[in-house]
């Protein structure tokens, strides 16, 4: 193997529930704190004690946070998962795996190299207590891999101090654990490795956190006080976040009164109805949940957007359908978290990529909200949301207000003449509001999912109902207008080809994008970041001669809301799709991108064969 | 459509205690059947409302779908109101109680809407004890889909169109005392005398106040043979006591025996004075009123008046300790922990 250092994937065998998490984190950790960049992804199963768990780290100097194929190192600490995981190290790579069994012999591969550690040997006769015999047994291999790869010692420790602060026995117990796993490779084997860690410094400022802790700390941020929710993964910790911020900072630490309620409901549909209830009735509120829960929440989504009624939803999404594979990643909700609900909806969608537009976009998403009086989904993905990520940090200005929209307070209403809940004065669509309890004897309306006149008046007047339903259509205008907008990756276009991407697939999509220039192939790029699409997105499809929409699911759903919501050729829309599960990675991209290339534009063939 | 009706300044109208006369709590034209019991219970809920002198404006009508969801537009039309959609009701008003508890939360629903599709959101506004009236305007049918049975009809009971109810009905009342509703009236339409009282006890109660209130549906379920006409239930109607509500603190002159008069006395001090009908029934005692509900089912016969008071319970806003200002009058200093905060917060994730 050639020598390389700060670019390799360790991967972790373990079983669910045996503490191996922290350990697995500390590790992950340590090397942020080297400042080299880090991708850690948890690979779990539906289960809570029992079944075999992965955890991927990727480590790339460059910068490439996206998942790769091919693991270098793998470390086996579950018999269950043993065969398949001696299988899937590549060859010349390295399999760390417990000896204080013998490994079968049908586990002996001639390609790859073999690091026997008796972990559980040492474990037992370093500990006596049972339950610490089981979690050391874990740090014993992260003390093996410092060794191995070079990872500093010293990071390890101090994460060790943070995590046990004032627990000096359990420090001390830690420090045993780690020394008999370095002395083990010191004692045994050549080290380091021909792939190591080299302290770079890399990450000034940048934060390692999950997507769901960013949304629940972005609705704390942006004035949520109430969140209604029921328990479904990959989407619970949003609301666990929520609780934890809140608690911590809206609780009055004298009196113990809170600024905000959390209630979990008895199921999506009616976190759904306290969302509605709770933003009609002037307060930020917001749920958070994933497929299952958005088709329950279907009939009051649509409520919401024709009643005119403000809702924020998280969409930590996984894959379908049904219960489908529910620990497991997909962008596989777009098309019905778009048109929710029966009847001509259409909904704005916010499409974060890191944890740190999981923070601002929840924020922002309170504001877009009140703002366009209609809900507001932010669809993140079991990816983003439970794995860490390296973020640049968050940010807050002091001086920020909250768009609180178009809502009249009694002395405006004694000002305004006679009061039409759904007259749209300004011409953007959008009409003006009040909140219960207001005034005396102006502003009251009722609120209702059936037609009704200008004024709130129920009617089935088709004229009246049209003006509506075309007045909403002025809204969907004004909300392109205010949508975060795409990003582009270059000032001009440098290339027939583009690439089109959101979400969890960019940091996998912008690898591809350096590894297909490293063949030759130049494309350029967009990322979106909302729907509806702004004006940059129409211009950047019509400018290219193909796109390729990369995507993580089976029905490429983004491409198919692109061809309805704008005049494009759906030919030049070419799908690049991921659905099996795992994080989409840059080679499938790259090559998928290539094979089609080739197929249909008779690529030069040397230069592709390479990449196939 | 609804109409609104013509708006004559009567000189000589009655004034409570705020100033308003009982126009100013009335709403649009009704435009459900003539003789619907549904009516009579909205004119009964605009009488409370004007004896009780709140501030119309401080009241929201919530409610699901249905002949009896839209009765909030025909009454208190300085209120804002929110039809929402089909037995979801109790969701949309817990949510709106979260936002300001300093309103009166006014939930219409029907049998349908929550003894069906809203099953499960009733038990649960039930079992959070929110701070709300929750009136079922109950016909034992689905008036507005055209008179199916609904899960309240009485076994045995006939429709209109002739055909004999094979199951057994959800009894609500019984229900929500079983699940710990602490405050649980039935009454009928047709009967104001009793209706208004019970409705001023529920508004002032402090938790969550359920009130089954049995309303003939005169175009599809008030014929012969049906349990839930207007004829068979004045037949029926068996009434556990009078009751009175005395908002202040009242001297305490009772005229009544010991033993027949209860007083319940609220949270802010007001007083409901129980004047017992039925012997062997303790209103502040649930085995008694299970007790007391089986028997008068066993007999035929439709127990009303205030069935089951209980004033210990926290409220949803108790539980949730949630601070003396409504939440939606906390703005970005209450709310936002600010820039430096978040600086701190980086700092645990680096
Ligand atoms: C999801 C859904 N399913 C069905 C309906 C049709 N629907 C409207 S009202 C109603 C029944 C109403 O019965 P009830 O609540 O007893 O009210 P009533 O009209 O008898 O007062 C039904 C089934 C609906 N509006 N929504
Ligand atoms: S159908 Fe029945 S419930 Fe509906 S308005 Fe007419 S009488 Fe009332
Ligand atoms: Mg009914």
């Amino acid at each position: 193997m050639s020598q390389s250092i700060n670019d390799f994937i360790v991967r972790f065998a373990n079983v669910n529930g045996t503490g191996s998490a922290s350990a697995n984190y500390l590790f992950a950790k340590a090397i942020f704190r080297m400042g080299i960049p880090v991708t850690p992804k948890n690979i779990f199963p539906s289960n809570i004690q029992g079944l075999p768990t992965w955890y991927e780290v990727r480590v790339s100097e460059k910068g490439y946070l996206g998942r790769r194929e091919g693991i270098d190192l793998m470390v086996s600490v579950n018999p269950q998962s043993m065969a398949q995981d001696v299988k899937s190290v590549k060859s010349g790579g390295y399999f760390m795996y417990d000896s204080t069994k013998k490994l079968p012999e049908t586990l002996v591969r001639e390609d790859i190299h073999y690091l026997g550690v008796p972990m559980m040997e040492m474990s037992n006769q370093a500990f006596s207590d049972p339950r610490k015999r089981q979690l050391l047994k874990n740090i014993i291999y992260v003390g093996a891999l410092a060794k191995l790869i070079n990872l500093e010692i010293e990071e390890i420790e101090k994460l060790v101090g943070e995590q046990f602060e004032g627990k000096a026995s359990l420090i001390e117990a830690n420090h045993i654990a780690l020394k008999l796993g370095m002395d083990f490779v010191e004692a045994n084997f050549d080290f380091p490795l021909p792939f190591r860690l080299e302290r770079k410094n890399l990450l000034k400022g940048k934060i390692l956190i999950d997507g769901n802790t960013a949304c629940g700390l972005g609705a704390v941020y942006g004035g949520a006080t109430v969140m209604a929710w029921y328990p479904i993964t990959p989407s619970t910790s949003v609301a666990e976040a929520f609780e934890h911020y809140c608690e911590e900072y809206r609780t009055d630490p004298e009196t113990g009164e809170k600024k905000f309620a959390i209630i979990q409901a008895e199921d999506e549909l009616a976190a759904m109805g306290m969302v509605i209830g709770s933003n009609w009735n002037g307060a930020r509120a917001f749920t958070a949940t994933s497929g299952p829960g958005v088709s329950l929440m279907n009939e009051f989504i649509g409520l919401a957007y024709f009643a005119e009624v403000p809702a924020v939803l998280v969409d930590v999404q996984r894959a379908g359908p049904s219960t489908g594979m529910p620990t497991r990643t997909q962008q596989p909700d777009l098309m019905l978290a778009a048109y929710a609900s029966h009847g001509d909806t259409k909904h704005v969608l916010l499409l974060p990529s890191t944890p740190k537009e999981c923070f601002e976009m929840t924020a922002q998403s309170f504001d877009l909200a009140e703002r366009l009086q209609t809900p507001i989904m932010v669809m993140t993905d079991l990816d983003l949301g439970m794995n860490d990520h390296i973020s640049e940090p968050f940010e807050w200005n002091d001086k920020r207000k909250y768009d609180r929209g178009k809502v009249l307070n009694a002395e405006e209403l004694e000002h305004v003449g006679r009061f039409g809940r759904y007259l749209d004065v300004d011409g953007d669509g959008i009409p003006f509001r009040t909140y219960p309890g207001t005034h005396p004897t102006k502003g009251a309306f009722f609120t209702r999912g059936t037609s009704r006149d200008e004024y709130a008046a129920y009617t089935e007047d088709g004229a009246a109902y049209k003006r509506n339903m075309d007045r909403l259509m002025v809204k969907w205008k004004t909300a392109k207008k205010i949508v975060p907008s795409a990003k582009l990756y270059q000032k001009k276009n440098q290339s027939p080809y583009g690439i089109l991407f959101f979400g969890t697939s960019t940091f996998s999509s912008e690898e591809a994008k350096d590894l297909l220039l490293q063949n030759d192939i130049v494309v350029d790029a967009i990322r979106i970041k909302a729907f509806p699409f702004g004006a940059e997105v129409l211009e950047f499809i019509k400018t290219h001669e193909l796109v390729f929409v990369i995507e993580q699911n089976r029905d490429a759903q983004m491409r198919s809301m692109m061809m309805i919501e704008m005049e494009t050729n759906p030919a030049k829309l070419i799908p690049v799709l991921n659905y099996d599960g795992m994080p989409i990675t840059a080679d499938a991209i790259k090559n998928q991108i290539t094979i089609y290339l080739q197929q249909t534009k008779n690529l030069d063939h040397e230069l592709s064969k390479t990449t196939v | 459509m609804s109409y609104l009706k013509p708006q004559f300044k009567h000189p000589k109208l009655p004034k409570n205690k705020i100033g308003y006369t009982i126009k100013e709590y009335e709403g649009p034209l009704s435009t459900l059947c003539a003789g619907c019991g549904h009516d009579s219970i909205s004119a009964a809920i605009v009488q409370a409302c004007f004896e009780m002198s709140v501030e119309p404006h401080k009241v929201a009508k919530i409610s699901g779908i249905g002949c009896s969801s839209k009765t909030p537009t025909y009454f208190l039309g300085n209120s804002h109101g929110f039809n929402s959609v089909h037995g979801r009701m109790p969701s949309v008003a817990t949510g709106a109680s979260m936002s300001n508890k300093d309103m009166v939360y006014f939930g219409v629903s029907g049998d349908g809407d929550s003894a069906s599709i809203g099953m499960g959101q009733f038990v649960h506004v039930i079992r959070r004890n929110l701070n709300m009236v929750y009136i079922v305007m109950n016909n034992g049918c689905y008036g507005l889909t055209k008179g199916q049975d609904s899960a309240t009809a009485d076994q045995g009971s006939k429709s209109k169109a002739g055909s004999v109810n094979p199951f057994q009905a959800i009894d609500l009342a019984s229900l929500a005392i079983e699940l710990g509703a602490p405050f649980v009236a039935q009454s009928f339409s047709g009967d104001k005398q009793q209706l208004v009282p019970i409705i001023k006890a529920a508004m002032h109660h402090k938790g969550f106040a359920f009130i089954n209130v049995i309303s003939p549906c005169v175009t599809f379920n008030n014929n012969a043979g049906s349990t839930k006409s207007y004829d068979y239930v004045r037949q029926h109607i068996e009434a556990t006591s009078t009751l009175d509500f005395v908002p202040e603190m009242p001297i305490i002159t009772t005229k009544y025996d010991q033993g027949k008069s209860t007083k319940v006395a609220l949270h802010d001090g007001s007083i409901i004075q129980l004047n017992k009908l039925a012997t062997d029934w303790d209103p502040e005692d649930r085995v008694s009123v299970v007790n007391a509900l089986q028997q008068a089912r066993l007999k035929n016969e439709i127990l009303t008046g205030l069935l089951y008071v209980n004033t210990e319970w926290n409220d949803l806003h108790g539980t949730l300790k949630t601070c003396k200002t409504p939440l939606n009058k906390l703005t970005e200093k209450d709310l936002c922990p600010g820039e430096e905060i978040l600086e701190g917060i980086n700092r645990n994730f680096r």
